[in-house]
Protein backbone atom coordinates (compact mmCIF):
# COMPACT_ATOMS: atom_id res chain seq x y z
CA UNK A 1 0.00 0.00 0.00
CA UNK A 2 1.33 3.38 -0.98
CA UNK A 3 2.24 5.51 2.01
CA UNK A 4 2.09 9.29 1.80
CA UNK A 5 5.01 11.46 2.93
CA UNK A 6 3.19 12.80 5.97
CA UNK A 7 1.71 9.48 7.11
CA UNK A 8 4.36 8.77 9.71
CA UNK A 9 2.82 6.39 12.24
CA UNK A 10 5.11 3.37 12.33
CA UNK A 11 7.40 4.77 9.61
CA UNK A 12 10.43 2.45 9.54
CA UNK A 13 13.94 3.36 10.70
CA UNK A 14 12.85 6.27 12.87
CA UNK A 15 15.61 7.26 15.24
CA UNK A 16 15.89 8.76 18.73
CA UNK A 17 13.81 11.80 19.53
CA UNK A 18 15.69 15.07 19.88
CA UNK A 19 14.17 16.48 23.05
CA UNK A 20 16.10 19.75 23.05
CA UNK A 21 13.88 22.73 23.76
CA UNK A 22 14.14 25.46 21.24
CA UNK A 23 12.81 28.95 21.59
CA UNK A 24 10.56 29.84 18.69
CA UNK A 25 12.22 32.41 16.41
CA UNK A 26 10.48 35.57 15.30
CA UNK A 27 10.25 34.15 11.80
CA UNK A 28 8.48 31.02 13.04
CA UNK A 29 6.00 33.08 15.03
CA UNK A 30 5.42 35.28 12.02
CA UNK A 31 4.78 32.31 9.70
CA UNK A 32 2.46 30.86 12.30
CA UNK A 33 0.64 34.19 12.49
CA UNK A 34 0.30 34.50 8.71
CA UNK A 35 -1.40 31.13 8.73
CA UNK A 36 -3.59 32.16 11.66
CA UNK A 37 -4.71 35.43 10.08
CA UNK A 38 -5.38 33.84 6.68
CA UNK A 39 -7.31 31.09 8.48
CA UNK A 40 -9.40 33.55 10.49
CA UNK A 41 -10.33 35.27 7.24
CA UNK A 42 -11.29 31.89 5.78
CA UNK A 43 -8.81 32.41 2.95
CA UNK A 44 -6.90 29.22 3.76
CA UNK A 45 -8.55 26.37 5.64
CA UNK A 46 -6.57 24.08 7.94
CA UNK A 47 -7.50 21.11 5.75
CA UNK A 48 -6.19 22.89 2.66
CA UNK A 49 -2.93 23.69 4.41
CA UNK A 50 -2.54 20.04 5.39
CA UNK A 51 -3.27 18.97 1.82
CA UNK A 52 -0.66 21.37 0.48
CA UNK A 53 1.97 20.22 3.02
CA UNK A 54 1.20 16.60 2.12
CA UNK A 55 1.84 17.41 -1.54
CA UNK A 56 5.49 18.22 -0.86
CA UNK A 57 7.84 15.60 -2.31
CA UNK A 58 9.38 13.11 0.10
CA UNK A 59 12.92 14.46 0.18
CA UNK A 60 12.03 18.13 0.76
CA UNK A 61 9.34 17.05 3.24
CA UNK A 62 12.02 15.37 5.32
CA UNK A 63 14.66 18.08 4.86
CA UNK A 64 12.61 21.22 5.32
CA UNK A 65 11.91 22.42 8.83
CA UNK A 66 8.36 22.44 10.13
CA UNK A 67 7.64 26.10 9.31
CA UNK A 68 9.49 25.89 6.02
CA UNK A 69 6.96 23.25 5.00
CA UNK A 70 4.22 25.63 6.05
CA UNK A 71 5.48 28.59 4.07
CA UNK A 72 5.94 26.39 0.99
CA UNK A 73 2.35 25.21 1.43
CA UNK A 74 0.99 28.69 2.11
CA UNK A 75 2.71 30.03 -1.00
CA UNK A 76 1.32 27.19 -3.13
CA UNK A 77 -2.21 27.82 -1.84
CA UNK A 78 -2.05 31.60 -2.31
CA UNK A 79 -0.96 31.04 -5.90
CA UNK A 80 -3.58 28.34 -6.44
CA UNK A 81 -6.28 30.69 -5.21
CA UNK A 82 -5.05 33.52 -7.42
CA UNK A 83 -4.24 35.80 -4.49
CA UNK A 84 -0.57 36.09 -5.40
CA UNK A 85 1.59 34.96 -8.33
CA UNK A 86 4.96 33.24 -8.21
CA UNK A 87 6.43 36.02 -10.33
CA UNK A 88 5.48 38.79 -7.97
CA UNK A 89 6.83 36.86 -4.98
CA UNK A 90 10.11 36.32 -6.86
CA UNK A 91 10.23 40.01 -7.80
CA UNK A 92 9.57 41.05 -4.23
CA UNK A 93 12.41 38.88 -3.01
CA UNK A 94 14.79 40.32 -5.59
CA UNK A 95 13.80 43.87 -4.74
CA UNK A 96 14.34 43.15 -1.07
CA UNK A 97 17.78 41.67 -1.66
CA UNK A 98 18.72 44.70 -3.75
CA UNK A 99 17.54 47.02 -1.01
CA UNK A 100 19.56 45.16 1.59
CA UNK A 101 22.88 45.33 -0.25
CA UNK B 1 8.76 50.00 -8.00
CA UNK B 2 12.27 51.28 -7.40
CA UNK B 3 11.70 53.84 -4.72
CA UNK B 4 11.24 53.01 -1.12
CA UNK B 5 8.34 54.66 0.51
CA UNK B 6 9.38 54.91 4.11
CA UNK B 7 5.91 55.99 5.05
CA UNK B 8 4.86 52.38 4.56
CA UNK B 9 4.27 50.37 7.69
CA UNK B 10 7.70 49.31 8.81
CA UNK B 11 6.72 45.67 8.86
CA UNK B 12 6.60 45.47 5.07
CA UNK B 13 10.30 46.29 4.92
CA UNK B 14 13.21 44.15 5.92
CA UNK B 15 12.94 42.67 9.37
CA UNK B 16 14.55 44.62 12.17
CA UNK B 17 15.60 41.52 14.01
CA UNK B 18 17.98 40.01 11.46
CA UNK B 19 21.62 40.49 12.24
CA UNK B 20 22.82 37.70 9.98
CA UNK B 21 21.73 36.58 6.56
CA UNK B 22 18.20 35.20 6.51
CA UNK B 23 17.49 31.86 4.89
CA UNK B 24 15.72 31.61 1.56
CA UNK B 25 12.44 30.67 3.22
CA UNK B 26 12.65 33.43 5.79
CA UNK B 27 13.03 35.93 2.99
CA UNK B 28 10.20 34.29 1.12
CA UNK B 29 7.94 34.71 4.15
CA UNK B 30 8.77 38.41 4.27
CA UNK B 31 8.02 38.78 0.58
CA UNK B 32 4.70 37.00 0.95
CA UNK B 33 3.67 39.01 3.98
CA UNK B 34 4.67 42.28 2.31
CA UNK B 35 2.60 41.46 -0.76
CA UNK B 36 -0.41 40.38 1.26
CA UNK B 37 -0.28 43.65 3.18
CA UNK B 38 0.24 45.77 0.03
CA UNK B 39 -2.77 44.14 -1.57
CA UNK B 40 -4.90 44.76 1.50
CA UNK B 41 -5.49 41.06 2.09
CA UNK B 42 -4.09 41.27 5.61
CA UNK B 43 -2.68 44.07 7.73
CA UNK B 44 0.59 44.18 9.65
CA UNK B 45 -1.51 44.92 12.71
CA UNK B 46 -3.44 41.69 12.35
CA UNK B 47 -0.18 39.77 12.19
CA UNK B 48 1.13 41.53 15.25
CA UNK B 49 -2.07 40.84 17.22
CA UNK B 50 -2.04 37.20 16.20
CA UNK B 51 1.56 36.83 17.36
CA UNK B 52 0.59 38.38 20.70
CA UNK B 53 -2.44 36.13 21.11
CA UNK B 54 -0.35 33.03 20.55
CA UNK B 55 2.44 34.27 22.83
CA UNK B 56 -0.11 34.62 25.63
CA UNK B 57 -0.96 30.92 25.40
CA UNK B 58 1.26 28.90 27.71
CA UNK B 59 1.11 25.59 29.59
CA UNK B 60 0.17 27.58 32.71
CA UNK B 61 -3.41 27.60 31.43
CA UNK B 62 -3.49 23.84 31.14
CA UNK B 63 -1.81 23.46 34.52
CA UNK B 64 -4.52 25.60 36.11
CA UNK B 65 -7.17 23.17 34.81
CA UNK B 66 -5.29 20.15 36.11
CA UNK B 67 -4.73 21.61 39.57
CA UNK B 68 -8.40 22.48 39.87
CA UNK B 69 -9.35 18.97 38.72
CA UNK B 70 -7.08 17.51 41.38
CA UNK B 71 -8.68 19.44 44.24
CA UNK B 72 -12.28 19.48 43.01
CA UNK B 73 -13.73 16.12 41.90
CA UNK B 74 -16.85 17.75 40.49
CA UNK B 75 -14.77 20.06 38.34
CA UNK B 76 -12.80 17.06 37.17
CA UNK B 77 -16.05 15.32 36.20
CA UNK B 78 -17.10 18.39 34.23
CA UNK B 79 -13.67 18.59 32.59
CA UNK B 80 -13.94 14.98 31.49
CA UNK B 81 -17.47 15.44 30.24
CA UNK B 82 -17.04 18.77 28.40
CA UNK B 83 -13.56 20.21 28.53
CA UNK B 84 -14.33 23.37 26.52
CA UNK B 85 -17.04 24.43 28.96
CA UNK B 86 -14.97 23.52 32.04
CA UNK B 87 -11.98 25.46 30.75
CA UNK B 88 -14.20 28.50 30.16
CA UNK B 89 -15.32 28.32 33.81
CA UNK B 90 -11.75 29.19 34.82
CA UNK B 91 -11.57 32.02 32.35
CA UNK B 92 -9.40 30.28 29.78
CA UNK B 93 -10.23 30.62 26.10
CA UNK B 94 -9.96 27.20 24.49
CA UNK B 95 -9.46 28.98 21.20
CA UNK B 96 -10.11 27.53 17.81
CA UNK B 97 -9.85 23.90 18.83
CA UNK B 98 -13.18 22.63 17.59
CA UNK B 99 -13.31 20.05 20.34
CA UNK B 100 -11.19 19.72 23.46
CA UNK B 101 -11.19 16.38 25.27
CA UNK B 102 -9.55 15.69 28.62
CA UNK B 103 -8.32 12.14 29.26
CA UNK B 104 -7.35 10.99 32.71
CA UNK B 105 -4.28 9.07 33.83
CA UNK B 106 -4.67 6.70 36.78
CA UNK B 107 -2.27 4.32 38.49
CA UNK B 108 -3.38 1.65 36.03
CA UNK B 109 -3.95 3.65 32.83
CA UNK B 110 -1.45 5.99 31.20
CA UNK B 111 -2.33 8.13 28.17
CA UNK B 112 0.03 9.72 25.68
CA UNK B 113 -0.97 11.93 22.75
CA UNK B 114 0.45 12.35 19.24
CA UNK B 115 -0.61 13.55 15.82
CA UNK B 116 1.06 11.12 13.41
CA UNK B 117 -0.26 12.91 10.32
CA UNK B 118 0.83 16.44 11.18
CA UNK B 119 1.06 18.23 14.57
CA UNK B 120 -2.43 18.74 16.02
CA UNK B 121 -2.02 19.96 19.59
CA UNK B 122 -4.20 21.73 22.21
CA UNK B 123 -2.39 25.05 21.68
CA UNK B 124 -4.86 27.18 23.57
CA UNK B 125 -4.10 25.21 26.75
CA UNK B 126 -0.42 24.41 26.22
CA UNK B 127 0.98 27.09 23.93
CA UNK B 128 3.03 26.21 20.87
CA UNK B 129 4.12 22.57 20.73
CA UNK B 130 7.72 21.55 21.40
CA UNK B 131 9.81 20.59 18.36
CA UNK B 132 9.96 16.96 19.40
CA UNK B 133 6.17 16.62 19.32
CA UNK B 134 6.20 17.74 15.67
CA UNK B 135 9.23 15.61 14.79
CA UNK B 136 9.07 12.74 12.33
CA UNK B 137 10.66 10.39 14.87
CA UNK B 138 8.09 11.04 17.59
CA UNK B 139 5.22 10.73 15.15
CA UNK B 140 6.62 7.47 13.88
CA UNK B 141 7.65 5.77 17.10
CA UNK B 142 5.17 6.68 19.81
CA UNK B 143 2.38 4.67 18.17
CA UNK B 144 4.46 1.54 17.59
CA UNK B 145 6.70 1.69 20.69
CA UNK B 146 5.15 4.05 23.26
CA UNK B 147 7.00 2.48 26.18
CA UNK B 148 10.32 2.92 24.38
CA UNK B 149 9.51 6.56 23.74
CA UNK B 150 8.38 7.14 27.33
CA UNK B 151 11.64 5.59 28.51
CA UNK B 152 13.54 8.19 26.43
CA UNK B 153 11.59 10.80 28.38
CA UNK B 154 12.59 9.13 31.63
CA UNK B 155 9.33 7.32 32.35
CA UNK B 156 9.16 3.56 32.80
CA UNK B 157 5.79 1.99 33.43
CA UNK B 158 4.98 -1.40 34.90
CA UNK B 159 3.65 -4.07 32.54
CA UNK B 160 0.30 -4.09 34.33
CA UNK B 161 -0.27 -0.42 33.47
CA UNK B 162 -2.29 -0.01 30.29
CA UNK B 163 -0.63 2.49 27.95
CA UNK B 164 -3.16 4.20 25.68
CA UNK B 165 -1.83 6.20 22.75
CA UNK B 166 -4.23 8.75 21.26
CA UNK B 167 -3.56 9.72 17.65
CA UNK B 168 -5.26 13.09 17.04
CA UNK B 169 -6.40 12.42 13.50
CA UNK B 170 -9.45 14.69 13.41
CA UNK B 171 -10.80 17.79 15.17
CA UNK B 172 -10.43 16.54 18.73
CA UNK B 173 -7.57 18.01 20.73
CA UNK B 174 -6.59 15.77 23.60
CA UNK B 175 -5.32 17.03 26.97
CA UNK B 176 -3.97 14.53 29.47
CA UNK B 177 -4.89 14.93 33.14
CA UNK B 178 -1.76 13.54 34.79
CA UNK B 179 -2.04 11.69 38.10
CA UNK B 180 -1.77 13.79 41.20
CA UNK B 181 1.63 13.05 42.75
CA UNK B 182 1.84 11.44 46.16
CA UNK B 183 2.61 13.65 49.16
CA UNK B 184 0.71 16.67 47.85
CA UNK B 185 -2.34 16.50 50.11
CA UNK B 186 -1.32 19.64 51.97
CA UNK B 187 -0.61 21.73 48.88
CA UNK B 188 -2.71 24.64 47.70
CA UNK B 189 -4.06 24.80 44.17
CA UNK B 190 -1.47 27.32 42.95
CA UNK B 191 1.37 25.17 44.29
CA UNK B 192 -0.16 22.10 42.67
CA UNK B 193 -0.28 23.90 39.33
CA UNK B 194 3.51 24.34 39.53
CA UNK B 195 3.90 20.55 39.50
CA UNK B 196 2.00 20.19 36.23
CA UNK B 197 4.42 20.33 33.31
CA UNK B 198 3.58 20.68 29.65
CA UNK B 199 5.06 17.23 29.03
CA UNK B 200 2.81 15.65 31.66
CA UNK B 201 -0.23 17.07 29.83
CA UNK B 202 0.97 15.46 26.60
CA UNK B 203 1.60 12.26 28.53
CA UNK B 204 5.31 11.66 27.95
CA UNK B 205 6.05 12.21 31.62
CA UNK B 206 4.22 12.29 34.92
CA UNK B 207 3.65 15.50 36.88
CA UNK B 208 6.54 16.52 39.11
CA UNK B 209 6.77 15.15 42.59
CA UNK B 210 6.98 17.79 45.35
CA UNK B 211 10.55 16.68 46.00
CA UNK B 212 11.55 17.35 42.37
CA UNK B 213 9.82 20.73 42.46
CA UNK B 214 11.71 21.67 45.64
CA UNK B 215 15.02 20.68 43.99
CA UNK B 216 14.23 22.83 40.96
CA UNK B 217 13.42 25.81 43.14
CA UNK B 218 16.57 25.35 45.17
CA UNK B 219 18.68 25.21 42.03
CA UNK B 220 17.11 28.30 40.48
CA UNK B 221 19.22 31.46 40.52
CA UNK B 222 18.26 33.81 43.35
CA UNK C 1 -28.60 5.56 26.03
CA UNK C 2 -27.27 7.24 29.15
CA UNK C 3 -23.71 6.26 28.26
CA UNK C 4 -24.13 7.50 24.69
CA UNK C 5 -25.31 10.89 25.91
CA UNK C 6 -22.33 11.16 28.23
CA UNK C 7 -19.95 10.48 25.41
CA UNK C 8 -21.70 12.80 23.00
CA UNK C 9 -21.64 15.72 25.37
CA UNK C 10 -18.02 14.96 26.19
CA UNK C 11 -17.25 15.82 22.62
CA UNK C 12 -19.67 18.50 21.66
CA UNK C 13 -20.49 20.43 24.79
CA UNK C 14 -23.87 21.91 25.28
CA UNK C 15 -26.13 20.08 22.85
CA UNK C 16 -29.86 19.74 23.42
CA UNK C 17 -30.75 16.14 24.18
CA UNK C 18 -33.09 15.72 21.22
CA UNK C 19 -30.21 16.67 18.92
CA UNK C 20 -28.00 14.16 20.68
CA UNK C 21 -30.59 11.51 19.95
CA UNK C 22 -30.85 12.57 16.32
CA UNK C 23 -27.10 12.47 15.98
CA UNK C 24 -26.69 9.08 17.60
CA UNK C 25 -29.51 7.77 15.44
CA UNK C 26 -27.59 9.08 12.44
CA UNK C 27 -24.55 7.03 13.52
CA UNK C 28 -24.18 3.71 11.77
CA UNK C 29 -22.17 2.18 14.62
CA UNK C 30 -22.74 1.95 18.35
CA UNK C 31 -20.43 1.80 21.33
CA UNK C 32 -18.75 -1.55 21.53
CA UNK C 33 -19.27 -2.44 17.86
CA UNK C 34 -16.36 -4.19 16.19
CA UNK C 35 -15.29 -2.36 13.04
CA UNK C 36 -12.67 -2.82 10.37
CA UNK C 37 -10.89 0.14 8.81
CA UNK C 38 -11.11 0.22 5.02
CA UNK C 39 -7.97 0.10 2.94
CA UNK C 40 -7.38 2.85 0.44
CA UNK C 41 -5.29 5.71 -0.82
CA UNK C 42 -7.72 8.07 -2.56
CA UNK C 43 -6.19 10.99 -4.46
CA UNK C 44 -5.94 14.11 -2.33
CA UNK C 45 -6.18 14.51 1.41
CA UNK C 46 -7.57 11.99 3.88
CA UNK C 47 -7.09 11.38 7.61
CA UNK C 48 -6.89 7.58 7.92
CA UNK C 49 -3.29 6.59 8.54
CA UNK C 50 -1.82 3.54 6.79
CA UNK C 51 -0.95 1.78 10.05
CA UNK C 52 -4.62 1.23 10.98
CA UNK C 53 -5.98 0.50 7.52
CA UNK C 54 -7.30 -3.03 7.29
CA UNK C 55 -7.20 -3.39 11.08
CA UNK C 56 -10.07 -4.28 13.37
CA UNK C 57 -11.01 -2.29 16.45
CA UNK C 58 -13.90 -1.41 18.74
CA UNK C 59 -16.03 1.74 18.84
CA UNK C 60 -15.05 3.51 22.07
CA UNK C 61 -16.75 6.87 21.50
CA UNK C 62 -19.20 8.74 19.33
CA UNK C 63 -18.05 12.28 18.55
CA UNK C 64 -20.96 13.40 16.39
CA UNK C 65 -21.06 14.62 12.81
CA UNK C 66 -18.35 16.74 11.24
CA UNK C 67 -17.63 18.20 7.82
CA UNK C 68 -15.60 15.82 5.67
CA UNK C 69 -11.95 16.95 5.64
CA UNK C 70 -11.41 15.29 2.26
CA UNK C 71 -13.82 17.80 0.74
CA UNK C 72 -12.61 20.79 2.78
CA UNK C 73 -9.04 20.14 1.67
CA UNK C 74 -10.07 20.73 -1.96
CA UNK C 75 -11.88 23.95 -1.06
CA UNK C 76 -15.19 22.13 -0.93
CA UNK C 77 -18.02 22.61 1.53
CA UNK C 78 -17.31 19.48 3.59
CA UNK C 79 -20.62 17.88 2.68
CA UNK C 80 -21.95 15.37 3.23
CA UNK C 81 -20.92 15.48 6.88
CA UNK C 82 -19.56 12.27 8.32
CA UNK C 83 -20.06 10.69 11.69
CA UNK C 84 -16.80 10.58 13.61
CA UNK C 85 -15.88 7.78 16.00
CA UNK C 86 -13.18 7.13 18.54
CA UNK C 87 -11.95 3.64 17.70
CA UNK C 88 -9.81 1.51 20.01
CA UNK C 89 -7.25 -1.05 18.82
CA UNK C 90 -5.13 -3.58 20.67
CA UNK C 91 -1.50 -2.71 20.05
CA UNK C 92 -0.68 -6.43 19.77
CA UNK C 93 -3.10 -6.55 16.81
CA UNK C 94 -1.57 -3.50 15.09
CA UNK C 95 2.11 -4.42 15.36
CA UNK C 96 3.67 -7.83 14.82
CA UNK C 97 6.41 -7.33 17.39
CA UNK C 98 4.38 -5.73 20.16
CA UNK C 99 4.90 -7.75 23.37
CA UNK C 100 1.86 -10.01 23.69
CA UNK C 101 1.84 -9.78 27.48
CA UNK C 102 0.92 -6.08 27.37
CA UNK C 103 -2.65 -4.72 27.34
CA UNK C 104 -1.73 -1.47 25.59
CA UNK C 105 -4.16 0.27 23.27
CA UNK C 106 -4.17 2.73 20.38
CA UNK C 107 -7.12 5.11 20.02
CA UNK C 108 -7.81 7.23 16.99
CA UNK C 109 -10.64 9.29 15.51
CA UNK C 110 -12.03 7.79 12.29
CA UNK C 111 -14.77 8.99 9.94
CA UNK C 112 -17.66 6.65 9.28
CA UNK C 113 -17.04 6.22 5.55
CA UNK C 114 -13.73 4.58 6.41
CA UNK C 115 -15.32 1.94 8.64
CA UNK C 116 -17.19 -1.26 7.96
CA UNK C 117 -18.78 -3.71 10.36
CA UNK C 118 -16.51 -6.53 11.52
CA UNK C 119 -18.91 -8.44 13.75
Amino acid sequence: MERRVHDRGGWPDAGPIDRAEHVYTMWERRTDAIRGVLGAKRLIRTDELRRAVESIELSPYEQLSYYERWIVAIEALLIEKGLLTREEIDRKMEAWVTCRS
Amino acid sequence: MDQHDHAHAHDTHAPIEDREELTYYEKRTWAIQALLVEKGIITADEIRRQIETVEAQTPADGAKMIARAWVDPEFKARLLRDAKAAVAELGVDSGEAPVLVAIENTPKVHHVVVCTLCSCYPRALLGLPPDWYKSLNYRSRVVVDPRGVLKEFGLELEPDVEVRVYDSSADMRYLVIPERPAGTEHMREAELANLVTRDSMIGVTKARAPQQQAEIKAAAPA
Amino acid sequence: MGDLSELMSASRGDIPSDTVEEMTMAAKFRLGDRVRVRVGSPPGHFRTPAYIQGKTGVIEGLHGTFPNPESLARGGDGLPTQFLYLVRFDQTHLWQRYPTSLQDKLLIDIYEHWLESAS
